[in-house]
């Protein structure tokens, strides 16, 4: 019996061979990943005036590092993670409270630990670490269950712990992208629509009170977004410059390492958060749209792998991976082009930084790792056979 | 039941997901759309604001025109500017490497300390200066060492630089920073090192001097780096003006000015040192950084002189001196006067700012005497053979209008009457022919209106008139004043300008000649009578005229036969002048005091001479005008004399005089070495 539940009998189905699951591993996924991570290396080249230092050559070492996890978390059985969710979402949580404790001993707001080689942000693996829990929660309910209130209040438990920890830090970007990451998977469980409605005008009620605890630059950020030109050379200028960046680049763009606007400096933080500005300056509207373009592939194809997968648990994580891919995509462009308020938030695979491609990384692989094994069964306990 | 609830969960999500994919491609849309607005719509707007922030414009300041005399040598020109200037990025130790500039070149502590401060203020790529004004040698010392010194760099600028300092200020003016007061919106007077003319030629000739400023455009980073310079248009540079003023003898009639009777002693001279153990701590406090000493021929330290001197070429106009003293440096204001050496040149008595050769305004006394000869001639009412007795005063009324020699004169035609500057032959002329004559007159010779002269603060002197007087004093003309106004008292006022101007007139043969200072190619070849319109006076009159002016000098009994000279001296005609500023009071009488000196300088006689020479062949006329100078020929006439003797000497025309051999270290002989055109046309 306990030999047999790690087989999958119920369609007959015979456990894959390495090599099947290698063979079965969606290459053209991995392509367009790769793709990817490659514009992000050619645009840290051009970050760095035409020099594959400090950061394209560290890029790409990462992105060799994250795509062997990516692989092997790929052919890791589907039924190991549904087992390791929430022991996954209790570490990563430790975690995210030995930052907060630390930063409470005096070493002032940190929102990363110092593991020599890297510099692991917890509140970035949460976000895989949540999907995963979510995931494994609601594959064990029906239907009806969902409807029930009570049902819900485990799996809010479950975001509130980590989206508090991470407003302490206080990075409110991430924790609202939790919020709207979970809320997509809630929607996909099959939460009535009326609990969310109910949710949003509750929250939209909450505004003026959430307000108050906002601290100083977020309110900033806010209020500049709300109306960027009222201070140019202060918290406007980063946008400003963005706009200009953007806009001067026009349809074809300025051409490779020709962005005036990035390389005299009047771009911030081009190698991070403002990169795709400065991939629009050099490329134009014809560069950035197939960037989106290739974005809008990926995430096609992780909706694409969760309506095929055929269990609850294998769909709610291939979309909710998708959706935070998504989530980083849209906030960063948005905030980028004046669309949102600036958060720091990454461009997924291209932006200069360890824990955010890790995070990604080890998410796709969980989505690669849907698609082999998109046919395997899951019992609602996640750990016994139906 | 359970397959109904997983196919039941699989339809929800797979429904939801479709929901989900639309929302986000629409997001993704939204992006998209934004990138479109942004790119294509707003391109242009962005285009723009994106080569603003890449691009500055920068100025080329054009190189100022300089300011040539006669011969081509310079007056003002642009001097290199040598600094020293010190970039903290490229130093480890700032502190370090200053110590080490200062073991080479002098460095002033107070520079370091600044210097120090400035860097920490400014971005690390700014130049900060530490030193100016470097000779070459310190330059080539720097420039050896520069391995040794990380950060120091060489800098070259320009400053306005007038080689004769104050000989020629007068003329020249000078150049200071752009005042508020100035800008036009033009952003070349914005410039930090813009440097605008503010006085004399320098102000009057500024746009033609300034050029076109130049424009490039430098490439910047977001921090204020200069990245790159693009090639641009690299501007024109000012014209040159070329004066007419022979700096020699600018200089020389200076230096005779404001010695005056006094003997010029180098302050080293035991003569001169024994003179300053006399004088009052004032005044050797005054001598400390001077050469020389003015030392009377009592022993006596004196002031410089007060006053003018105008050398005119009695043909084309031309001034070849426009001597104003005292003076002052005009080179300090490049870079700024300090308030206080502003303040003492505002309060010193003797108005060294004032340009006294055309602002200046003097009762021209007796030097107006020939104007008063030639009205008279003019109107038919003398003629040279007219004689008057002169009891040593005329009646009037119940007015006794004395002759400034109290026993009188006896009989005298107007040859006589000139040469001996009689008053009451010059009172019965006026009352025979009125103001108006006189008046009129006046203006036919360039008197009581502006000549037009290229220089700032100019003034028109004054020629009254009934109609004058009538207008601005509101009561009619006495005849009493018309007496006054025939010796040149009175009302009558003129500037050194125009008595040089008014003498040239009568001795060119009569042409109106205007005064230029500045060369002209067509300025009919120096003929007066291609150029100018005539007087209209009677050549013979003017004759008459110049005859009389010869007498005043070469006359046994002339007032300027002191100034003869020898047999071999070039022969001069003139005429000298005393001009009362102020009635000698009862009281000062009473008190003994009648005599000039006796009374104190601002109270005075001013002392005159206007001349011409040689008297055959009258080539240049000088007027002279000494402040409170006492007597035209103790006075005035030997400057004058000697002035105009000189300009006769130098004149390349005549030929055969050698120069008088110059100092060293002299500008003029700098401007010689340069390959002035001065000698050779000296030799021509």
């Amino acid at each position: 019996m306990a030999v047999s539940s790690f087989r999958s009998d119920g369609l007959n189905q015979p456990e894959l061979t390495f090599g099947q699951k290698l063979a079965s591993l969606n290459w053209m996924l991995v392509l367009l990943i790769t793709m990817i991570a490659g514009i992000g290396f050619l645009m840290l080249f051009s970050a760095a005036n035409g020099d594959v230092y400090p950061w394209a050559v560290r890029h790409a070492i990462r992105y060799g590092v994250c795509l062997m996890v990516m692989v092997t978390i790929a052919m890791v059985d589907i039924r190991f993670w549904i087992r390791s969710a929430y022991i996954g979402y209790v570490l990563v949580l430790a975690l995210l409270l030995l930052v907060e404790i630390m930063g409470e001993i005096g070493m002032g707001a940190q929102r990363w630990i110092d593991l020599g080689v890297v510099q692991l942000q917890p509140s970035e693996l949460m976000k895989i670490a949540l999907v995963l829990a979510l995931a494994r929660f609601f594959h064990g309910v029906s239907y009806e269950e969902v409807g029930n209130p009570l049902t819900l209040l485990v799996p809010l438990l479950l975001i509130a712990l980590p989206a508090v920890l991470v407003l302490r830090q206080p990075d409110l970007g991430t924790a609202l992208m939790m919020l709207a990451g979970s809320g997509a998977i809630f929607f996909l469980a099959g939460v009535r629509i009326w609990k969310f409605m109910l949710v949003i005008a509750a929250g939209l009620a909450a505004v003026p009170i959430a307000w108050q605890f906002l601290r100083g630059y977020q309110k900033q950020r806010i209020l500049t977004f709300l109306d960027p030109e009222s201070d140019p050379l202060g918290s406007g200028y980063h946008i400003l410059q963005s706009k200009i960046a953007l806009g001067s680049g026009g349809m074809f763009g300025k051409g490779f390492l020709k962005g005036s606007q990035s390389h005299l400096n009047f771009l911030p933080e081009k190698q991070t958060d403002f990169i795709f500005t400065m991939l629009a300056e050099e490329f134009g509207m014809v560069g950035g749209l197939a960037m989106l373009g290739l974005y809008v592939l990926t995430i096609a194809y992780g909706f694409a792998i969760a309506i095929r997968c055929r269990s609850q648990f294998g769909r709610l994580v291939a979309m909710g991976v998708t959706t935070t891919l998504f989530l980083y995509l849209f906030i960063n462009v948005a905030m980028v082009m004046g669309l949102i308020p600036v958060v720091g938030v990454p461009l997924p695979l291209i932006s200069y930084g360890g824990t955010a491609m890790l995070t990604m990384m080890i998410g796709l692989g969980l989505l690669l790792g849907v698609s082999i094994h998109r046919d395997v069964r899951i019992a609602r306990s996640g750990v016994d056979e139906e | 039941m359970l397959k109904s609830s997983e196919q039941d969960v699989q339809k929800v999500f797979t429904r939801r997901a479709l929901v989900l994919a639309g929302a986000k491609l629409s997001l993704v849309g939204a992006l998209a759309a934004r990138l479109y607005y942004l790119q294509v719509v707003e391109a242009e707007k962005f285009e723009l604001l994106s080569r603003d922030n890449q691009f500055n414009l920068e100025l080329l300041p054009p190189i100022r025109g300089r300011i040539l005399d006669r011969n081509g040598t310079p007056l003002a020109d642009n001097q290199d500017n040598f600094r020293v200037e010190i970039v903290r990025e490229q130093t480890d130790d700032v502190a370090l490497t200053l110590d080490k500039l200062a073991s080479i070149i002098e460095v002033q502590e107070w520079d370091v300390r600044r210097v120090l401060k400035d860097v920490k203020r400014k971005r690390a790529f700014v130049p900060v200066t530490v030193v100016e004004n470097l000779s070459r040698e310190e330059i080539a010392r720097v420039a050896v060492n520069a391995p040794y010194l990380p950060g120091i760099r060489i800098e070259v600028g320009r400053s306005r630089r007038y080689p004769f300092g104050e000989a020629a200020v007068h003329v020249t003016g000078y150049v200071a920073a752009v005042s508020e007061s100035e800008l036009t919106g033009d952003p070349v007077l914005e410039l930090p090192d813009f440097r605008i003319g503010k006085n004399g030629i320098e102000k009057s000739h500024d746009k033609a001097m300034r050029g076109t400023a130049g424009q490039r455009q430098v490439e910047v980073n977001a921090i204020g780096r200069i990245i790159r310079k693009l090639p641009g248009d690299e501007g024109q540079p000012g014209e040159d003006v070329r004066l007419t003023i022979d700096v020699q003898l600018q200089r020389f009639a200076n230096e005779r000015l404001s010695r005056g009777q006094a003997n010029r002693l180098p302050t080293d001279d035991p003569r001169a040192q024994a003179a300053l153990g006399q004088a009052s701590a004032d005044v050797v406090e005054a001598h400390i950084d001077r050469a020389t000493v003015l030392v009377d021929d009592d022993g006596a330290v004196v002031e410089p002189e007060s006053g003018a001197a105008v050398v005119i070429d009695v043909h084309s106009g031309e001034l070849l001196a426009l001597s104003s003293v005292p003076g002052y440096d005009p080179n300090p204001f490049n870079h700024g006067l300090s308030a206080k050496d502003w303040e003492r040149l505002l309060s010193n008595p003797r108005a060294p700012l004032n340009n006294k050769a055309v602002t200046g305004q003097y009762p021209p006394g007796s030097t107006f005497k020939m104007l008063t000869c030639l009205a008279a001639l003019d109107a038919g009412l003398a003629s040279a053979d007219t004689r008057f007795f002169c009891p040593g005063h005329l009646e009037l009324g119940d007015t006794r209008f004395h002759c400034w020699k109290r026993p009188g004169h006896g009989w005298l035609d107007m040859k006589a009457a000139l040469a001996q500057s009689c008053d009451v032959y010059m009172y019965e002329l006026g009352k025979r022919m009125g103001i108006d004559k006189i008046h009129a007159m006046g203006k036919r010779l360039g008197l009581g209106g502006k000549l037009g002269i290229d220089l700032p603060g100019e003034r028109e002197g004054l020629m009254p008139s009934r109609d004058w007087k009538l207008a601005t004093r509101g009561v009619p003309w006495q005849q009493g004043e018309t007496l006054v106004s025939s010796i040149g008292q009175g009302f009558v006022l003129t500037t050194p300008l125009q008595l040089a101007t008014m003498t040239a007139r009568m001795v060119n043969g009569g042409f109106k000649v205007k005064p230029t200072l500045v060369k002209r190619p067509a300025t009919g070849g120096g003929d007066a009578a291609a150029t100018f319109e005539s007087t209209g006076l009677d050549p013979r009159h003017l004759e008459e005229i110049r005859l009389a002016m010869s007498e005043v000098v070469n006359g046994d009994r002339g007032t300027a036969r002191g100034v003869q000279g020898s047999e071999d001296d070039v022969k001069i005609g003139g005429k000298t002048g005393t001009a009362q500023v102020r009635r000698i009071t009862m009281a000062e009488r009473l008190a003994g005091i009648t005599k000039n000196e006796d009374r104190p300088w601002a109270h005075r006689d001013h002392a005159l001479f206007v001349g011409f020479g040689p008297v055959e062949a009258p080539r240049y006329a000088v007027a002279t005008v000494v402040e409170h100078g006492g007597g035209g020929s103790t006075m005035a006439a030997p400057i004058a004399s000697d002035i105009l003797r000189e300009a006769i000497r130098i004149d390349p025309l005549r030929g055969g005089l050698t120069r008088r051999g110059t100092p060293a270290g002299d500008p003029l002989q700098e401007a010689d070495q340069q390959g002035g055109s001065r000698d050779s046309a000296d030799r021509g």
